[in-house]
């Protein structure tokens, strides 16, 4: 039976990234998503957690189950306070990267998802979320 | 919450036997009984099980929240019957007549103890109706839910019976699709062939669209996807049966076929295949007449 | 700290990874593995993937390094046992590993390696003939 309410997790180092997928895949398999749907949105979630340690110095996970009368869903948001993204487009495009990634971290959750946002101002910080409907 | 009035209740339930028989009696008067669709035991059986749950509950001291903990076996138990009785046939009506044929007994038992207290009277039966409305949506809602999932597994059983997986030798698969596709027939229809692949530990997947009349720009990408995932299991997929018609609307939907292994038919793909896997398929000696008549051929 | 345990097969290595690698663990095993191609000599690395139920870019571009890395130490490196899920998930990722052989399961996957190795010797040979 789906689930209601949420979850924020601190993301502050590798083992939290770690638990930020296992949680992501506890509130996943709760809303009833297929196993293909669970691997996508917690592959989008690794990208983003990982994120958010990486560039963003460090910020929270938000795991939201959503239930609006038919529609099951989770969404899920990333913050920090870090330097922020200066040019958004440049950083959604596939192969862009600056830690010597793969550059997919961004584009890649997008397509995992079938709702993306992002909200970033530099200097203050980053804000992404994405929600996936069963 | 007056516990008073709760503890008559709790108290009228607790003479399971009696309160059982009574309701047993009027589910057998309702034309909801179903004689047809259930048998006397199953439904003495149910009956018994959801007032022992119903007198746990009640005993809790909470009636006016079915969502809370002490409810929680009687929606389990109301979950399971409903769930059933969409099963068997029953309608969403004749499935809460189940719970709703219990309030003539209740309010029977309510009237013998209070009947001198119309107050009391009025107010005990009012919170044991509201109980038991709650209860039958319940089981209306559970129903709705029971009958959502066996569609969708009919539909599920019904795709994967119309696009079997079909094992053409050792380590080679066909999927021959027949039909219209939609995007998402394609999506299930390929997620289970790689689960038959890895099930089959295949290491070539033909994928045949000789019965496919039209693709369109999804439904190719699907196929494009689903070749690529393959690929990084470790298993190579063929696409066989490209007619040209199809061939036409895919190079002008601007899908790039170039990184996929493409055969016109399902023959072709299934010899390639074999060259692939090192197979040789060699005619048979001929038997000359007199081996034949002698019977020292060795095939027979 | 935890290790990923490698385990030597004949000429070759066998890395069976069965946690949810955290990135920093991850790493290790890169370094690991190339220290022990190098040390064991190494032909050929099978990288067991089949009890991973999620692979992201940081574990793709590590199994790129490591591919990478064994055929700069003359060994291939064939990925096995990638689960249906995760292969449908990297491809809309848009991770397609390139470079990298893969291969149902281990058995296939050794299989792969030794008709690599094969395909090899008979190249030097050639070689010498022709000379």
């Amino acid at each position: 039976m789906a689930a209601s309410g949420s979850e924020t997790l601190p993301i502050r180092s590798d083992s939290e990234v770690v638990t930020v997928r296992q949680r992501v895949r506890t509130w996943a398999a709760q809303q009833g998503f297929s196993l293909v749907d669970q691997t996508k949105i917690i592959t989008a979630a690794s990208e983003l957690a990982r994120n958010v340690l990486v560039h963003g110095g460090g910020g929270t996970a938000r795991i939201e189950a959503l239930n609006n009368g038919s529609r099951v869903g989770l969404k899920l948001t990333f913050e920090d306070q870090g330097p922020g993204i200066p040019d958004i487009s440049l950083a959604m495009r596939d192969g862009y990267t600056t830690r010597g990634g793969l550059g997919l971290g961004l584009s890649g959750a997008k397509r995992l998802s079938n709702e993306f946002d992002i909200v970033s101002k530099v200097g203050e910080g980053t804000c992404v979320s994405i929600t996936r409907w069963k | 919450m007056t516990n008073s009035s709760s503890t008559v209740l709790a108290e009228i339930v607790t003479d399971e036997q009696q309160l059982r028989d009574a309701w047993m009696a009027e589910q057998r008067r309702s034309k909801s009984r179903r004689s047809d669709l259930m048998k006397e035991t199953e439904l003495l059986r149910e009956s018994t099980e959801f007032l022992s749950a119903f007198r746990r509950a009640v005993a809790s001291g909470e009636v006016e929240s079915i969502d809370s903990q002490p409810w929680a076996p009687v929606r389990d138990l109301l979950s399971e019957i409903s769930v059933s009785r969409a099963r068997q046939g029953f309608t969403p009506p004749e499935t809460a007549t189940f719970v709703l044929s219990l309030k003539h007994p209740l309010f029977h038992a309510i009237q013998r103890r209070l009947g001198d207290n119309a107050d009391a009277l009025a107010g005990e039966l009012w919170r044991t109706t509201v109980l038991l409305d709650k209860l039958a949506l319940l089981t209306t809602e559970f129903y709705q839910k029971g009958r959502e999932e066996v569609i969708t597994r009919q539909q599920r059983e019904l795709l994967e019976l119309s696009t079997p997986v079909v094992k053409l030798w050792e380590g080679i698969l066909a999927l021959p699709l027949i039909g219209t596709l939609d995007s998402e027939r394609t999506q299930i229809v390929m997620e289970s062939l790689l689960q038959q692949i890895v099930e089959t530990e295949a290491s070539i997947a033909i994928i045949d669209i000789t019965g496919v009349p039209t693709v369109d720009t999804l439904v190719a990408q699907h196929l494009l996807k689903t070749v690529a995932a393959g690929r990084l299991m470790g298993a190579d997929c063929i696409i066989s049966g490209i007619r040209p018609q199809i061939a036409a609307t895919i190079v002008h939907l601007g899908v790039d076929l170039s990184a996929v292994i493409t055969k016109a038919s399902l023959a072709d793909a299934f010899s390639v295949a074999l060259k692939r896997l090192g197979v040789k398929v060699l005619s048979a000696p001929k038997k000359s007449t007199q081996e034949v008549a002698d019977g020292t051929d060795t095939d027979s | 700290m935890e290790r990923i345990p490698i385990l030597k097969l004949d000429d070759f290595l066998l890395v069976t990874i069965q946690v949810d690698m955290h990135d920093q663990l991850a790493m290790s095993l890169q370094d690991d593995l190339t220290e022990r191609v190098v040390r064991t000599h190494a032909r050929g690395v099978l990288v067991d993937i089949s009890a991973l139920d999620v692979v992201d870019s940081f574990i793709g571009r590590m199994l790129g390094n490591i591919a990478a890395m064994s055929r700069v130490l003359d060994a291939e490196t064939v990925v096995v046992g990638m689960r249906p899920a995760v292969a449908i998930t990297l491809v809309e990722l848009g991770l397609s590993l390139p470079g990298i052989r893969t291969a149902l399961n281990v058995d296939k996957g050794m299989l792969l390696l030794r008709q690599a190795r094969a395909r090899e010797a008979r190249g030097l040979n050639h070689g010498r003939l022709g000379q």
